[in-house]
């Protein structure tokens, strides 16, 4: 067989795992070893020599797929897929703001491959991250950085480091951050529950540490809180064209009003940060406060407070402004 | 692979092979394949169903959409030996030339092509939107059919041309 694409990957041993007992200690055996599910991110990165594992484990036969509507919570296996996640009755009825995080994002092939907790695992889609030619503090550490004064229009402006401006490319994220999600993690000694907004580490001086699992640890499930009866949620994606591309800036929004007033409000950014970005001064200032187009735009000033922009991406920064409003009027229902 | 679902690890640069099973277009294949390969080589190079093809080879423009189980997947990212025990379908198990699958005398009566080269893969996403009742407008079409890049530009043929069978689906359910 000859293939460019083939013969490029660095060989591994192939593993399918049987139960999650044994993919969880052969991983923490060993520090070259790699999960596998959808491959949408891992076989990608490994024809292009960002990724070199040892050993590849297969986890897809795994019982972690399926959506479990409880009392107040949806637990979603690790390995539903994005569109699994779309489809389900109780998701779209009562959480849109991950349905449309979820169609909103990539492509029907790829949403039928991708799982829920590679999603979540996606690496980021930074040029010099992805092509082994280039510096990159978060592939190599200590390389140093191409982005920070190279080509970097899509890259984030909350979060950063002087060592690392790669944005996270995840919409899914975005949304489960605003609705506070847990994700349930199996180890080989021990099992663990981890919001979703502790779990990722923004760079620092660390840009090559993504998240707090540690090795051979396992995503095993995601449990989203409903939100309550009568909250308006949803998700607004800008980007280069109007379908199958990564955000530019992305803003995901739930809120409870009544009267005219907001009893409650959540607020989430994409494409602007290195992590999905909570925004929980703009929420402060959301909630109590009247559903009108002056309270929007002072949420959307303090959701990019301390932004610190460069010369290829400045724009993002009003752009961040300008979809943060754009969601909210969207969500409540104003014109937008 | 032994029984245990575990290939031998290689040995310097000859890496262990594996027999996987695939059930492809209704007939089982098996071949012993190097882990690496992907779903997508085994068809063309291992099978001769060229049907298929490689365009980005990075699952950006979906040239190599198959179906997979019935859900419609890229095989350039999709590693052959994950796909043990599955039910693949390419272009060439959608129809023959004598007996066009609906979708592909719709391509030709529109002229929704024009090199040709993302025509398997359109169709088969198409087969598949119509499957999952995405054809409800054109903009749902559209929508839907993001995955699969056409550099000629033949988009608004190829939107015809699945509005022309979802129509005639829509009709032959009255």
């Amino acid at each position: 067989m000859t293939s460019q694409g083939t013969l490029a990957v660095r060989p591994f041993e192939y593993i399918r795992a049987a139960d999650v007992r044994q993919a969880v200690a052969t991983a923490a055996a060993d520090p070259a070893a790699a999960f596998l599910a959808g491959g949408t991110t891992q076989v990608d990165l490994m024809k292009d020599g960002v990724l070199g594992p040892q050993v590849l484990i297969d986890i897809t036969n795994l019982p972690l797929r399926g959506v479990i509507a409880g009392r107040g919570l949806v637990s979603v296996g690790a390995l539903t897929t994005m569109e699994e996640l779309a489809a389900h009755p109780v998701v779209a009825e009562r959480l849109p703001v991950v349905r449309q995080s979820l169609l909103l994002a990539a492509s029907p092939q790829l949403r039928n491959m991708a799982t829920v907790a590679g999603n979540l695992l996606q690496r980021t889609r930074c040029r010099y991250y992805r092509d082994v030619s280039c510096a990159c503090n978060k592939r190599v550490p200590g390389s140093g950085c191409g982005a920070l004064n190279g080509h970097h229009r899509m890259h984030a402006i909350l979060g950063t480091s002087e060592h690392c401006i790669a944005t996270h490319a995840s919409d899914l994220a975005v949304a489960l951050v605003a609705l506070d999600a847990m994700v349930r993690i199996r180890g080989a000694d021990r099992e663990r529950a981890v919001p979703l907004t502790e779990f990722y580490r923004t760079p620092g001086d660390t840009p090559s540490v993504e998240n707090v699992l540690e090795r051979g640890e396992l995503i095993t499930s995601v449990e989203v809180p409903l939100l309550p009866e009568g909250t308006r949620s949803g998700y607004l994606k800008v980007r280069d064209r109007a379908s199958y591309e990564f955000a530019l800036a992305s803003a995901a929004a739930a809120l409870v009003i009544t009267d005219g007033v907001m009893r409650d409000a959540r607020v989430a950014l994409g494409g602007l940060a290195t992590v999905p970005w909570r925004a929980r001064a703009a929420e402060d200032i959301l909630r109590g406060a009247p559903a009108t187009p002056e309270t929007f735009a002072a949420a959307a000033e303090a959701a990019l407070d301390g932004a610190s922009p460069r010369a290829g991406n400045a724009y993002k920064v009003e752009l961040g402004k300008r979809t943060v409003v754009r969601a909210l009027s969207m969500v409540a229902g104003l014109p937008g | 692979m032994d029984g245990s679902g575990r290939s031998v690890r290689w040995d310097a640069d000859v890496p262990a092979e594996l027999l996987v099973r695939l059930r492809v277009n209704g007939v089982l294949r098996e071949s012993r394949l190097d882990p690496r390969v992907t779903l997508l080589d085994v068809l063309r190079e291992r099978l001769g169903l060229t049907g298929t093809k490689k365009g980005c080879d990075q699952g950006a423009c979906g040239a190599c959409t198959v179906l997979a189980d019935g859900k419609r997947v890229l095989s350039c990212l999709t590693l052959a030996v994950t796909c043990e025990g599955r039910d693949v379908v390419t272009i060439e198990g959608l129809g023959t030339e004598g007996a066009l699958h609906p979708v592909q005398q719709a391509f030709i009566a529109r002229d929704a092509f024009q090199c040709g080269f993302c025509t398997p893969g359109q169709i088969v996403s198409a087969v598949a939107l119509l499957a999952e009742g995405r054809a409800g407008s054109d903009a749902e079409i559209r929508e839907f059919m993001s995955g699969n890049i056409c550099r000629c530009g033949a988009y608004p043929n190829i939107v015809a041309a699945i509005r022309d069978v979802a129509g005639d689906l829509g009709r032959a359910a009255v």
